[in-house]
């Protein structure tokens, strides 16, 4: 089943990943996938957060908006979370 | 012009408007230390970096301005952790510099090294690393800015040593933030709140600190009696409505009045204004105002049905939309309803003790509350001595009841107090503490001894943690178990021994004389009494029990 994504535009600086998954510990929010990188002039990053989140999802939203690093956070639609596919592919673990 | 990290940050927090700042030196901060003394700042040296944390609390909440404490890297750090995670849970504006190993050794679990950073990370509304002296002419201002704007907070600035000592050159200082008046409300969110009102035949407000940090008292009490609205508040709001209001039905929740949580159930509408719907205000969510449509009005949208969906809400600033309420509402009697509130008061008081011992600290807390004048401001501990002085003292004026209500902090009371008399210089501040919480910060009687203020010290003296004892009795079967100290001080002579002024009030002959005689003392003062272990604060709603359920004195006697 697809799961959600969150899209979060923030401030890119050494910091704002534990201020991000900070939030989603703290609040005992599940965070299931994080893909994320610097953009443009590196001055931002954007992260795509995958949840298991349904009925809690806008309480979660409105905490990260709070949060002084993040710029922008939105739900996408078009998105989904088969961008974390490639995680499954090579998931394989040695012993 | 040329000035390093330190220089830097003391220039700025002196253009914000701090005088005085209060915290302890050591390594890692030293070069701060360094340019403070030449600054025109005044240090006030706590004894312990939570004592710090907190006098610089207290400041805050008498001022409702970020007020800032210093400490060094490592254990200085840490010790502040408790205040400024007590700051983010009462919305308290604070600015924690705190120094740090040198940039070279971050990561190498230096001397007085911890990650302070993430330490600090989920218990500030921001927090900061600086990373070069420069980055530090927009630091500070923001730093300010951030702990001040929309709902206060706690802010940690984190500085290794090199950054303090690292000069930088510039043009010209940043501009110091100043606090912009707050956005006016869109008449289209005030216009159905209005239409609420006038529907609603048994309106209540249900108001909490947002009111004091909004300095929107007043305009509450215009609200409220334009159209006879009774008013309820939290622990954090003591203060903004006077009790002797006929429209005052004091605090609610867990140790509040029956009439007041029995008013709550009958409401047909909740004005929740500044307020966060905790847990300890509306016992047992589903079973709270259970027959009301719910207006909620916060300056933190993400406060707006968490606990409690709203019917309709504000994310904005609280004054603003009382202001922008009251001439929309009518002046309205509301002559059943208010009949209604009267007739709970009268049928389910405040039960007063059944005797007129004034060692019993209802009555002592009663008789104190006659004492105190309009510029007093009272701290308190946590514990049953905190919730007899929230239920019992007139708190008729904003900032003047500073109290750890969302941590829950034992130790807060007496640092509290010594941060209020240095924020609020002429008034008499009076500390009610119990014996348990007062073992917390006890060293900073020192530093009060030194400043020589006006602070008034009670000790509720049970020599038990008295709250834990109750819930001993009345939920685990009287088994009782770490709740007794079997070794308790002589207060009295532990204040003397600072050089404090002291007296045991259970050897005065008349106690009720002796405690006024100690609120005209100019200096400090300690107040031990001594008072029977076995008493309880009541009314008392168990933890996750519906507020309609209250144990009451007279029932739990039955």
């Amino acid at each position: 089943m697809r799961k959600p994504v969150i899209d979060l535009l923030v401030d890119n600086h050494p910091g704002v990943m534990s201020h991000i998954t900070g939030l989603f510990s703290r609040r005992a929010f599940n965070l299931e996938g994080i893909l994320c990188g610097p953009i443009g002039d590196r001055s931002h990053s954007r992260m795509f957060l995958m949840v298991d989140e349904q009925d809690r999802l806008p309480q979660l939203l409105k905490e990260l908006v709070r949060l002084h690093d993040v710029q922008s956070a939105t739900l996408r639609h078009d998105l989904d979370s088969s961008i974390f596919d490639p995680l499954q592919a090579t998931g394989e673990i040695a012993n | 012009m040329k000035r390093n990290g330190a220089q830097i940050i003391t220039t700025l927090i002196e253009r914000q408007g701090i005088d005085t700042v209060t915290g302890i030196p050591g390594g890692a901060n030293l070069p701060l230390y360094d340019a403070l003394q030449s600054s025109n700042i005044r240090h006030i040296l706590a004894r312990h970096e939570q004592g710090a944390g907190f006098i610089a609390q207290g400041m805050a909440r008498v001022t409702g301005k970020a007020q800032v404490c210093l400490g060094t890297s490592g254990p200085g750090a840490t010790n502040l952790l408790t205040a400024i995670a007590d700051a983010k849970l009462d919305s308290i504006p604070l600015v924690a510099i705190t120094g740090q190993v040198p940039s070279a050794m971050i990561g190498t679990d230096a001397f007085q090294e911890v990650d302070t950073y993430g330490l600090t990370l989920p218990i500030t509304k921001h927090n900061f690393m600086a990373r070069s002296a420069a980055e530090l002419l927009k630091l500070i201002p923001l730093a300010f800015e951030l702990a001040e704007s929309g709902r206060p907070g706690p802010i940690v600035v984190d500085v290794p040593k090199d950054i303090f000592l690292q000069e930088t050159e510039f043009d010209a200082w940043p501009e110091p933030w100043v606090k912009p008046a707050p956005d006016d409300i869109p008449e289209a969110k005030i216009t159905p709140i209005a239409e609420a009102i006038r529907e609603a035949q048994r309106p209540l407000l249900y108001v909490g600190g947002g009111i004091i940090a909004s300095n929107s008292a007043e305009d509450l009490q215009t609200l409220a009696r334009k159209n006879n609205i009774p008013v309820t508040t939290t622990l954090m709001g003591l203060g903004v409505f006077p009790p002797e209001d006929s429209l005052s039905l004091g605090m609610l929740g867990m140790h509040g009045a029956r009439y007041t949580n029995m008013a709550l159930d009958e409401a047909d509408l909740i004005l929740a204004f500044g307020v966060r719907f905790d847990d300890r205000a509306t016992g047992k969510v589903s079973a709270f105002c259970p027959n009301a449509r719910i207006v909620h009005v916060d300056i933190d949208p993400s406060e707006i049905s968490k606990i409690k969906p709203a019917h309709l809400s504000i994310a904005g600033d609280v004054g603003q939309a009382i202001r922008a309420l009251i001439p929309q509402v009518d002046a309205n009697p509301r002559s059943e309803w208010t009949a209604r509130i009267a007739e709970l008061k009268q049928n389910f008081p405040f039960e007063m003790p059944p005797n007129e011992d004034p060692m019993q600290p209802v009555n002592l807390l009663a008789a104190l509350g006659n004492m105190l004048n309009g510029d007093t401001v009272v701290s308190t501990d946590v514990g049953q001595h905190q919730m007899w002085a929230a239920q019992i003292l007139p708190f008729r004026h904003p900032r003047s009841f500073l109290t750890s209500g969302g941590l829950g902090t034992m130790g807060f009371g007496l640092p509290a107090a010594i941060g209020a008399a240095l924020g609020r210089p002429h008034a008499r501040v009076v500390c009610i503490s119990g014996d348990g919480s007062f073992f917390m910060n006890m060293q900073e009687l020192s530093i009060l001894a030194e400043l020589n203020l006006p602070v008034t010290i009670l000790i509720l003296n049970n020599r038990r943690l008295g709250l834990v004892r109750q819930q001993q009795e009345l939920f685990y079967g009287e088994r009782y178990h770490a709740s007794q100290f079997h070794n308790v001080p002589d207060f009295v002579a532990l204040a003397q021994a600072f050089g404090i002024e002291a007296f045991n009030l259970g050897d005065a002959d008349d106690p009720i004389a002796a405690l006024a005689k100690a609120l005209e003392s100019p200096g400090p003062c300690l107040i031990e009494a001594p008072i029977d272990p076995m008493e309880n604060v009541f009314p008392m709603v168990a933890p996750g029990a519906a507020n309609s359920q209250m144990i009451t004195q007279s029932g739990a006697k039955a």
